[in-house]
């Protein structure tokens, strides 16, 4: 979308790979490889030092995850007889999955149940909530529309545990806790998703086109559902993800909130593998531990890269405003 | 519908018409918003105003629960495990967070840069991190940590050496700040990143053609563009630091003996109401967390925003 002058330039001085064919791959001197295109200011030349030196940060971020795949394959002999960074002498993935998925009568399988349902239910409701909410924010004029926005960014200051106890005890009173509503309603909520939401749909919606709807007759919610939503789709996307990433990753709010084990989420589930290990007499399960950790990941990291053109559009467009 | 009469005949006069309209307005604007704003009073500020109400109140052994004034506040100010605790997140706060940022920053220049061999693999796999809760960050950098089948025990045998124990008292707050790191740099990125895409670039040409170097562009065009995000990125990570709690949390059961249960002013704010029953102090230790909080975050904000 961004085409600029010297990028539009810089196709044109590209004679396109038509004549004499004088690729040097395989040649094994690509430094004789003509140049495709003038390197501008805007168009650089990639700099291998700097790709190196920003690979450091990608190992960085990388090599956990390498370590937590390897270590996964690992029984719990092969955890403590084999180095780290590499395989151990057996290939246990297959086996350790169908031992996590079937350790405690399949608790696990449950755990991730009740995940689907805390984010579906969550951070669904989160994203409709932070649409209609951002929408009415950008395109409406109505009483309370400022303090509305500025107790909601207020309110992202205050510390999520700094609510916890009083919110714990509130719905204490009220008899939610321990059931899936404590974990389900204040997930709710997102301050960053009408945040941006409503950046976004001040950019993406024309006031002229919802005028025009109206001119047309069409009532308030058809206009919405037909002609915003479609366009408000990007920020939408990118709302939804990032509220099921707060959902899925979770810990603190059931910890609180759930005592059962049977309405655990993956996190605290895992958690309490780790502190049973920890206990004496408890049974050590770090091979499922880890195993768990990997399956727990692996379904939002799928996603995320799967949908990383809308969400990425979606940010990059909240970023318009400040 | 194509039997409607033409506005001019149908509408009521032009002040009237713009009056209902606003009226309309209003109904509907607060028909959408409305859904958000019942469930943000009923899981944000009904909350709050229970805190508020529980820190006037003391449980005592003796006369039950009792209202007593300010007293909560003043054995909050002067308890030192609030007080340390407060002191570390400021430790924390002061080395990791400019840490991260820096690191995000300098990413994200680099990916914006254009310079790059495989910039979009360098974008998402940076930012994977984020995507993995605290709980497995924590258990998989506590295992990596450990000497017995970790890294670091790894390390030791290989080359014979004896590396510090990452999770002793005296290291396990660098060893949290790591997790921390790791965890945001990408997603601190990203934020960066989204903001220099949408700096004109038409910009730059004009700094290149008036003879501007990179380092000059950066500097001179790219930073003051992407103030906004640098000054929100700070606000949420002293927000993040202050509420600190995950990591160490899993990290206890870990390193008992490093991370006591007030090691944040958040764990410990746990452990006095779910651990010793004081509801009361908690919310009391809860609310001055959170004013502090909110006074660092917006003065945060006052000094990032003056020059703008």
């Amino acid at each position: 979308m961004t085409t600029n002058l010297a990028g539009v330039d810089a196709n044109a001085a590209d004679p396109a790979p038509a004549g004499p064919t004088r690729t040097s791959r395989g040649s094994g001197r690509p430094a004789l490889r003509p140049r495709r295109r003038p390197h501008t200011p805007l168009n650089p030349r990639p700099s291998i030092p700097l790709t190196l030196v920003t690979g450091l940060v990608l190992l960085y971020t990388l090599l956990p995850l390498a370590w937590l795949v390897i270590n996964s394959t690992k029984d719990q002999k092969g955890l403590l007889g084999s180095s780290g960074l590499w395989f151990g002498e057996d290939f246990n993935l297959w086996d350790n999955i169908s031992r996590t998925l079937a350790y405690d009568d399949g608790v696990f399988v449950r755990w991730l149940l009740n995940t689907l349902m805390y984010v579906a239910a969550g951070a669904g409701g989160a994203t409709i909530l932070a649409v209609l909410g951002g929408y009415a924010l950008a395109k409406y004029q109505f009483p309370g529309r400022r303090a509305v926005f500025a107790v909601v960014i207020g309110a992202v200051a205050v510390p999520g545990t700094a609510l916890a106890v009083p919110t714990f005890l509130m719905f204490s009173s009220m008899g939610l806790t321990n059931t899936p509503w404590a974990v389900i309603i204040p997930s709710l909520i997102s301050p960053f998703g009408l945040y941006l939401m409503w950046v976004f749909a001040a950019e993406a919606v024309p006031a002229e086109l919802l005028e025009a709807a109206r001119v047309d007759g069409s009532g308030e919610l058809r206009t919405f559902f037909r002609i915003a939503l479609p366009l408000l789709m990007p920020g939408t996307v990118t709302v939804l993800l990032f509220s099921m990433v707060a959902t899925w990753n979770n810990y603190f709010l059931p910890l609180i909130m759930i005592k059962d084990p049977d309405w655990y989420p993956l996190t605290l589930g895992l958690s309490a593998w780790n502190a049973q290990a920890q206990t004496a007499g408890g049974e050590a399960v770090f091979d499922l531990i880890i195993t768990g950790s990997l399956l727990t990941i692996v379904p939002i990291v799928v996603i995320f890269l799967l949908l990383q053109r809308y969400w990425q559009s979606g940010l990059a467009a909240g970023s318009v405003k400040e | 519908m194509t039997l409607l009469p033409t506005p001019a005949q149908a509408l009521p006069p032009p002040r009237v018409r713009a009056r209902f309209r606003l009226r309309r307005q209003a109904l509907v604007g607060w028909g959408f918003a409305g859904p958000f704003v019942a469930v943000f009073g009923l899981v944000f500020l009904a909350p709050i105003g229970y805190a508020l109400y529980l820190s006037l109140f003391r449980d005592r052994l003796i006369g039950g629960n009792s209202f007593v004034g300010t007293d909560n506040y003043e054995q909050a100010l002067t308890d030192p495990q609030f007080w340390e605790g407060l002191a570390r997140v400021g430790l924390f706060l002061a080395v990791q967070v400019p840490i991260m940022l820096g690191i995000a920053l300098l990413v994200a220049l680099a990916i914006d840069s254009g310079r790059l061999y495989g910039k979009a693999f360098f974008r998402i796999s940076i930012f994977l991190p984020y995507a993995v809760p605290a709980v497995v960050a924590s258990l998989m950098w506590g295992f990596i940590y450990g000497t017995r089948f970790g890294l670091v025990g790894n390390i030791n045998d290989a080359f014979g050496v004896a590396l510090p124990d990452p999770l002793s008292p005296a290291l396990v707050l660098a060893s949290i700040g790591n997790i921390v790191t790791w965890e945001f740099v990408g997603y601190n990125m990203l934020i960066f990143y989204s903001a220099l895409k949408v700096v004109p670039r038409s910009l730059y040409e004009a700094a290149a053609i008036d003879g501007a170097g990179e380092w000059r562009v950066i500097t001179a065009v790219k930073l003051p563009a992407i103030r906004g995000a640098l000054v929100i990125a700070t606000i949420f990570s002293v927000i993040g630091s202050f509420q600190l709690f995950n990591e160490p949390s899993i990290l206890q059961k870990l390193a008992p003996n490093a991370i006591t249960s007030d090691f944040t002013p958040n764990l410990y704010t746990y452990s006095l109401s779910f651990s010793g029953q004081q509801h009361n102090y908690a919310a009391t230790v809860a609310i001055v967390m959170g004013v502090i909080t909110a006074i660092i975050a917006y003065s945060v904000q006052l000094r990032g925003m003056r020059k703008g």
